[in-house]
This record gives structure tokens, C-alpha cells and sequence, in this order.
């Protein structure tokens, strides 16, 4: 395989991942700090046979993304935090349903309006939780220009195999900052489960995962947000049919946790050890590079949900986890549940990254 | 192929209330659609939330039944991903014009091609009739217990200011005109939008006088006035009551649409 070497914006190397991983839908509504995801896919996409709409806010866009994807097409959108409380509702319906989509969020300052143009990780929670009822999701953390397009690529074979949303949580320093990128000639492109004609449509298989019956097939599938039986029907009011089809939603993701898992670990005979996702990362990265004796440990974690707590007990010595978060501890408070580890949360708040110093002087005060 | 050939028969009987003019319009929409001789794999049934969404289930064809208010986001997403299909959306006058009301005048100022039947009954029915944007004023429900004092919306003549090419209004006692209205729906490229009046017995004749389901259908009767009639009297600067509804094709037009079939698809 060859690649070439490009010199790109976060946000143009996600547009460009989605293009190579076949995307030919793309719904939204203009945001900072994610805009530039759109304007790309506004210019590429119709070259491409694809489709690019500008929807009158960001409810539509994430309806028309999971009807698009009803139709067999890939097919995402890109945000930014008040836009993605905006998605909640449907996103929820992408769950229930079990439509394939994919999610960009771009994080800025919240709560509210905050701070359009400057990075945060504070909807790392409302991600996982945002909508109402239990379900499950999967999350990506890009860390680099380079993984905006890899994970989002990425998020798509992901969305297609597990029947799920999957949200690529960038920040506004990965989205908005340029660097290097080796853009491969291709990626992997993985398909949907088949779907067996004749068969109920919401039946899973083994992996407890249904094939798609994709519209215009002649298949006549009913899609509804009511809790439904295996043929699709409306059964809001049986108990034990509702319990298995939420408990099932959750299940098909978290048992699928060590496969999903996505993380390296860095010097894992450590005691105090880093744990970082999306740009955060980049700090530590900077700390272990000035301090190269390998007692500095590190999980860096590119899938945050489903949340790979194996990866936590990988570190044997581990006596304190330190965890460097734009947001007042969101993974830090799942860190904890997993593990009997003290965890250090290093909230920082405002939009600007910790400092190596910063981040060493944590580390050294409990060396 | 006759409409009951649409009906997906092992989803009977259906949750609609004894009285309910749902059935009529679900009955009116399939026999025009089922005129067009269109296949059922080209054909996609998508809806929102309410009394009128629960009818894309009673429907052998492709079908999404969405969130509240949101059909024709969905819509839009399923005609622009895949132009051949054929989708016709179902809707009510809460789902459309309170909660999806700016979905609405946004899919009439694209134009997008789908067709619309929106079954006004001038109520929330399916969660104990509250009122809704097109609750005539005066009239009682859960939520405007001493009668409703805000005026209604005539979505008709917002889908016309909003660009939608096609308009007709009827009522659920003028099924032959409401059939022929779809189908010229179905036919029109663009945005088609045909608003049936309906009778809810249950959430609205019942707290507004209407002791019988007859009795409202024959309001609804002799409250429409034929456009032309109305056009007429207008020209002869005579006032139209405030309590009549226009009915007929309100416009017809051919604005750019957009999700058009591509060439090669029409037949």
C-alpha cells in the first residue's frame, strides 16, 4: 500500500476519512468548532455521488442521517456541543432502531453556548448518556490529525458491524490544529450484517446483533422507536419484551468491550501512571518525551466507551492513576468504579491544554 | 392490485378509536398509491409520533416510524440518499405544526419531493386530547379546559408561503376528491401537501358537542367551502365566515424541487 504524506487540519482529516470510508450521506447544521467537516463534505461530496444537506438544525440532520442510512447509504454528521444536545433525541432513535451512523463531535466550552472556539471534553458523558432510556454506544478519541482520519474512518466499520451510533469525540485543538497526516491509498472497508430474507428483521444472531434489512429491497421492514418485537412490531406494554430488547441493545456493545478495546500502554511497570484520550494525550506524550527513565506510566485510550477497564489492571504496580481530562473528571469517575488504584483527576477547565509542567508536577509530587 | 394488498394483515386489528377517520384517509391515500402502479420495494411509509404516525405499521412496504415531529427530517434523509424511492409521509397537526413545525416549512421551501397527508383533527388524540396549533378557537380540550384562546394554524396556507408546489385540502367526508387529491400529490414533482380534516370522536367530538361521529362529519361538511366558491365570492367582495374551511387544490405549481426520481427510474 501507498500513502502520501499530506499537510492537514483535524477537522479536514475526519471529512477525508468518512470520503474514503465510502460515506455518501452527510446532514447538518453549521457549528464552530466542527464546521469546516461540513464545508469539506459540501465541496466533495456531490463530486462524489454522494450527498451533502444543509438541514434546518441539528435535529434534522441527525433524522436525515439515519434515514439516509435506512437506505443502505454511510452516512454521518459533525457537531459541536450545543448541536449535539440538539441530537439527543434522535440519537436515542438511532439506538432503539439499531441504525448504523456516525457522529462527529467536535467538543467546545460548555455548558450552554460556553466557549465556541476553544477545546473541551465535557460531553464525555452525555455521549454514553445523553439520551434518555439505557443503551449503548461506542466512542472514539482522536489524539492527532492522523487519527481524526483513521478513527473516523474507522467509526464507520464500526457503526455498520455492531448496528450502532458511534461518535468520533474530538476536541477543538485536534480539530482545528494542522499537522503531518500519511493518507493511505485505501481503508478497510467492512459491510453491515447480511440480512437473511424472510427472516424477522430485529432478530439477532449469535453476537446478538440483527442483519440490516435495508430499505428498497423488498424486504418491507417496520422501523419504529417503540419497543418492538423481532419482526419490528410495536410492543410497547410487555415487560419481559422490552427488558430483553434494552438489555440486549447494551449487551451486543459491552460484550464486545475487549474487542472494541483500542488503548496503549506505556511503560506498564509504572506506579504512577498517566490516563489520557483525545488531546490530553498530547501533554503526556510531552511529559514522557522529557522524561524518557520509563517511571512514568501511560494507558492511552482511543476507544472510551465501551469502557476498556481490563486495560486498568494491566498495570501491575500501579498505585496512582492520574488523569488529565478538559472537563471536572467525566472518565475519571469511571476510572474509579473499575479499580481499587487511587485515581488523581487533573480537571482543567477554559480551553487551553495542561502543561508538561503542570502535568509533571502532579506526577512528581507523588513520587 | 387493490389497496388491501398494501395492508400489512397480520398487524390487525389496529389501535384506531370505533369512530376514527384515520382508516379513511390510510384507505384514500393507498387506493391513490396503489393507482400509481408503483412497486411496493420502490415505496417508503415514514411518519412521526401521534395517532396518524401509527399508520406506516399497517403497511406491508418499507416503513419508518420516527420521533415526534420529525418525520420529514427522516424523509429527507431517505428520498435524498435514494431519489427512486417513492416516500409519503404521514403526519398529524400536533406532530406537523407544533413540534415539527419548523421541519415543515423547511421541506415546503426545499421542495423536496415527497408527498404529505396530514390527518388534521385538531387535537393531541392519542395522549387524551390536549389542544394543538389547530384547535379552532373556543374549542375545549384537556389543555383548554374553559375553551381554546389562541387561533389556529391553516397549515395549508403555510405549506403554499413556504414554497410546497402542491396543495389540496379536504375533509375526511369528501374521500372521492381526497383519493383524486393524493394521487395528484403523488404525480406532482416536489413538495406535495394534501391536509385532511378528521373527526376524533373520542379526544374532540366529545367535548365539543359532537354527540355522534356523524354529527362532526357533517360539520365538516357544511363547514368547507369549495375554493372556487370562495375565490367567487371574494371577487364579488363578500365576506367568507370564519368558520368555514377552503377546500379543493389550493395551488399547484412547478417550483425547482429537490430528490427528484432520476430520469432513467421513471417510467
Amino acid at each position: 500500500m501507498t500513502s502520501r504524506l499530506e499537510f492537514w487540519q483535524g477537522n479536514i482529516a475526519s471529512a477525508e476519512g468518512a470520503l474514503a470510508a465510502g460515506c455518501r450521506f452527510f446532514g447538518g447544521y453549521p457549528i464552530t468548532p466542527s464546521t469546516e467537516i461540513a464545508e469539506h463534505m459540501a465541496a466533495k461530496l456531490p463530486k462524489r455521488g454522494g450527498v451533502f444537506i444543509q438541514m434546518e438544525d441539528e435535529l434534522a440532520s441527525i433524522a436525515s442521517v439515519i434515514g439516509a442510512s435506512w437506505t443502505g447509504a454511510r452516512a454521518m454528521t459533525a457537531t459541536s456541543g450545543p448541536g449535539f444536545s440538539l441530537m439527543m433525541e434522535n440519537i436515542g432513535y438511532a439506538a432503539m432502531t439499531e441504525t448504523p451512523c456516525v457522529i462527529v463531535n467536535v467538543q467546545r466550552g460548555g455548558p450552554s453556548t460556553g466557549q465556541p472556539t476553544m477545546a473541551a471534553q465535557g460531553d464525555m458523558m452525555q455521549c454514553r448518556f445523553g439520551s434518555h432510556g439505557d443503551y449503548a454506544i461506542i466512542a472514539l478519541c482522536p489524539a492527532s490529525v492522523q487519527e481524526m482520519y483513521d478513527l473516523t474512518a474507522k467509526a464507520f466499520n464500526l457503526a455498520d458491524k455492531y448496528r450502532v451510533p458511534v461518535f468520533l469525540m474530538a476536541d477543538e485543538v485536534i480539530g482545528h490544529m494542522r499537522e503531518r497526516i500519511l493518507v493511505p491509498d485505501a481503508v478497510e472497508h467492512t459491510g453491515r450484517p447480511a440480512f437473511v430474507p424472510g427472516t424477522p428483521p430485529f432478530k439477532p444472531g449469535a453476537d446478538l446483533i440483527p442483519g440490516f434489512p435495508e430499505f428498497g429491497k423488498g424486504y418491507g421492514t417496520h422501523v419504529t422507536g417503540l419497543t418492538h418485537d423481532e419482526r419490528g412490531y410495536p410492543c410497547a406494554t410487555n415487560p419481559g419484551l422490552h427488558a430483553a430488547l434494552v438489555q440486549r441493545l447494551v449487551d451486543k456493545i459491552e460484550s464486545a468491550t475487549q474487542e472494541l478495546s483500542d488503548f496503549d500502554l506505556i511503560n506498564p511497570d509504572a506506579e504512577q501512571v498517566f490516563i489520557a484520550y483525545g488531546a490530553p494525550v498530547r501533554t503526556v506524550q510531552q511529559v514522557i518525551h522529557d522524561h524518557p527513565d520509563k517511571t512514568i506510566g501511560f494507558l492511552r485510550i482511543r476507544t472510551v466507551w465501551p469502557f476498556p477497564a481490563h486495560a486498568l489492571a494491566l498495570f501491575k504496580n500501579a498505585r496512582r492513576f492520574i488523569v488529565p481530562e478538559l472537563n471536572l473528571g467525566q472518565i475519571t469517575r469511571e476510572i474509579e468504579r473499575h479499580t481499587k488504584v487511587t485515581v488523581t483527576s487533573v480537571p482543567k477547565l477554559g480551553g487551553e491544554l495542561h502543561t508538561p509542567a503542570e502535568l509533571f508536577a502532579v506526577w512528581e509530587a507523588g513520587a | 392490485m387493490s389497496f388491501e394488498d398494501w395492508f400489512r394483515q397480520d398487524r390487525l386489528p389496529h389501535i384506531y378509536c370505533a369512530g376514527c377517520g384515520n382508516g379513511t384517509i390510510i384507505n384514500c391515500t393507498l387506493a391513490a398509491v396503489s393507482s400509481m402502479g408503483w412497486k411496493k420495494e420502490d415505496t417508503v411509509f415514514v411518519s412521526g409520533i401521534g395517532c396518524s404516525s401509527r399508520a406506516p405499521g399497517y403497511i406491508v412496504t418499507d416503513s419508518l416510524h420516527t420521533t415526534h415531529g420529525r418525520a420529514l427530517a427522516f424523509a429527507t434523509g431517505v428520498k435524498m440518499a435514494n431519489p427512486k424511492l417513492h416516500v409519503v409521509v404521514f403526519t398529524g397537526d400536533g406532530d406537523l405544526a407544533a413540534i415539527g413545525g419548523n421541519h415543515f416549512i423547511h421541506a415546503c421551501r426545499r421542495n423536496i419531493d415527497l408527498t404529505v397527508v396530514c390527518m388534521n383533527n385538531q387535537i393531541y388524540g392519542m395522549t387524551g386530547g390536549q389542544g394543538s396549533p389547530t384547535t379552532p378557537r373556543g374549542c375545549i380540550s384537556t389543555t383548554t379546559p374553559y375553551g381554546c384562546t389562541e387561533p389556529a394554524f391553516d397549515l395549508s396556507e403555510l405549506a403554499i408561503a413556504a414554497g410546497a408546489n402542491y396543495v389540496s385540502r379536504w375533509t375526511s367526508f369528501h374521500v372521492k376528491e381526497l383519493e383524486k387529491a393524493i394521487k395528484v400529490g403523488l404525480e406532482t414533482p416536489g413538495f406535495s401537501f394534501i391536509e385532511v380534516l378528521v373527526q376524533c370522536p373520542t379526544n374532540f367530538g366529545r367535548r365539543n358537542k359532537f354527540r355522534q361521529v356523524a354529527d362532526q362529519i357533517e360539520f365538516l361538511k357544511s363547514h368547507s367551502l369549495l375554493k372556487a366558491k370562495r375565490d367567487r365570492l371574494l371577487e364579488q367582495g363578500e365576506a367568507i365566515p370564519e368558520d368555514m374551511y377552503v377546500v379543493g387544490e389550493l395551488i399547484r405549481r412547478n417550483r425547482p424541487a429537490m430528490g427528484l426520481q432520476p430520469k432513467e427510474a421513471q417510467s
